[in-house]
């Protein structure tokens, strides 16, 4: 309740200050449209965000389910096996030196203009936080467990799956929070370099025609979209893991 | 339970050039509980974890072995100072982790026995989390008879115990324990004069065995010949230095 009241206020001092700065900074509304006109726009506009936030959304969520599992089965893979660990790690360092934005237009070249080419976009730019968050975690599990499992003769691959894998989870569950976030910035990249839909694009389109109210409007509920997003992956990990 | 074999050890210990202890070598009888009993970082959980099979990064030069000569392995377990129960598990399932590490059929029944050996039948279905200190102690002790093997290596395990759970704590494990080879490290005198069949006592220069009242264990915490042993315990440690 606290919170709730401390974000309302956060908000509003937040709306106050967009538009004193419109107010007297006397800035074109091509420039910096006022809190209300963009909240006007919104509402006059929101069939058509709406149709293109759908889109978004199930980018996103595409790109979070298989990023976060391709994560989850990478970092169990190097944890399980030295050989992987040696074969797969320095690729995987390697990767991270060539940025995702500079793979957009060679993914939008492979899977074309539709979904797919974000949703990849999605999972590349969470694939790495998702692996490294997990397996650190998997490395890191409490001596005193792994001998007490030593002593009780337990089987490699149960010691794995019984006790490293859910010792483990927090770390799994704070990639996920992190591909909360990371998630819609692929996305939006991916409909920036090319798409026929989706708040990126639309974005593009209110750019091109000096729209700058649908931009802003855009642009809010992408970072809505966002919040919800990040929320409801930090709610589902605290009650499965923490807990 | 298989017949509970003595210990003998005898060696020296080193990590990485350093000494960790001595020569030294001691036998802990078959059936009986020894406590080995030092000030702390003298080496008393490296001799138990080389008994245990772990400290593959200690280099020992000796023998660790059973009695009867047969191998250690698979006939000891371990309880820590940690309790090293799984905060995602409820009891039942803590209990029963070793059988499922092996991929053996868990014993549900077995498990209710034991922990209401241990007087938590009624919290079989909670999580670690949800119990006291001592009580998690007991869910350790629950699992270690749940293992049911006749050598029990106890390295302090209630040392983080407010003063009456460890009483009760060392009450109740000597009565569960009872026919097991015990070796029980410890740092607490009172426990030593308490609890063992047979106390070491181990120091940078090795172990000499301090023999005890001859009373059955657990002894009385406030009975004199219980304290006259602790006092002559602790004057020893303090000598040794
Ligand atoms: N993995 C290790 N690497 C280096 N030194 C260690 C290691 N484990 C223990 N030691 C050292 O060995 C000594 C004895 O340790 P330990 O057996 O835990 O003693 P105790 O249980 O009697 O307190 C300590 O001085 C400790 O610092
Ligand atoms: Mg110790």
């Amino acid at each position: 309740m606290k919170s709730t009241l401390r974000i309302l206020a956060v908000t509003l001092l937040g709306l106050a200050g967009w538009q004193a700065v419109v107010t007297w900074g006397e800035l074109p509304r091509f420039i910096l449209p006022g809190p209300r006109l963009v909240f006007t726009t919104l509402w006059t506009s929101r069939a058509l965000i709406a149709e293109h936030a759908v889109v978004t959304a199930i980018e996103v969520l595409l790109g979070l389910g298989l990023g976060a599992a391709a994560g989850f089965a990478s970092a169990i893979a190097l944890a399980a096996s030295p050989l992987a660990r040696s074969l797969l790690r320095p690729m995987l360092v390697f990767s991270q030196a060539i940025p995702v934005f500079a793979l957009a237009p060679i993914l939008t070249l492979w899977l074309g203009y539709g979904l797919w080419s974000k949703v990849a976009m999605a999972l590349l730019i969470i694939y790495f936080p998702v692996t490294s968050a997990f397996f650190d975690a998997l490395m890191r599990t409490p001596r005193g467990w792994l001998e007490l499992a030593h002593v009780m003769n337990a089987m490699p691959g149960r010691i794995l799956w019984r006790i490293r894998v859910p010792a483990a989870m927090p770390g799994f569950a704070s990639g996920l929070r992190l591909a909360a976030v990371y998630a819609p910035i692929g996305a939006i990249i991916g409909e920036w370099v090319g798409a026929s839909q989706g708040l990126g694009y639309l974005m593009l389109l209110a750019n091109g025609r000096a729209k700058i109210d649908l931009m802003f409007a855009a642009l809010i509920v992408l970072a809505v979209l966002t919040l919800v997003l990040h929320a409801a992956v930090d709610t589902a990990c605290r009650r499965l893991w923490d807990g | 339970m298989s017949v509970a074999p003595a210990l003998n050890m005898a060696g020296r210990a080193t990590i990485d050039g350093t000494a960790i202890f001595g020569p030294l070598s001691f036998v802990a009888p078959a059936g009986e509980w020894t406590c080995l009993l030092g000030p702390s970082g003298v080496g008393k959980s490296t001799v138990l974890r080389l008994l245990a099979g772990l400290g593959d990064e200690v280099l020992f030069l000796g023998e660790a072995s059973a009695g009867d000569g047969a191998s250690l392995c698979g006939r000891v377990a371990l309880m820590a100072q940690s309790d090293l129960l799984m905060p995602w598990l409820d009891l039942t399932a803590n209990v029963t982790l070793g059988t499922r590490l092996r991929g053996q059929k868990t014993q549900q029944d077995r498990a209710r026995q034991v922990l209401e050996r241990v007087g938590l039948a009624d919290h079989a279905g909670k999580r670690p989390n949800a119990l006291s200190g001592g009580q998690r102690q007991r869910v350790a002790l629950a699992r270690t008879l749940m293992e049911d093997r006749p050598v029990v290596l106890l390295d302090e395990p209630f040392s983080s115990l407010d003063a009456r759970s460890r009483a009760l704590m060392q009450d109740l494990s000597a009565e569960v324990l009872a026919g097991r080879t015990v070796l029980h490290v410890t740092h607490d005198t009172a426990e030593a004069a308490r609890l063992g069949h047979h106390v070491l006592l181990m120091t940078r220069r090795g172990i000499t065995s301090v023999p005890p009242p001859d009373s059955p264990i657990p002894r009385r915490y406030d009975a004199p010949e219980t304290l006259e042993f602790q006092g002559r315990l602790l004057r020893m440690l303090m000598e040794a230095e």
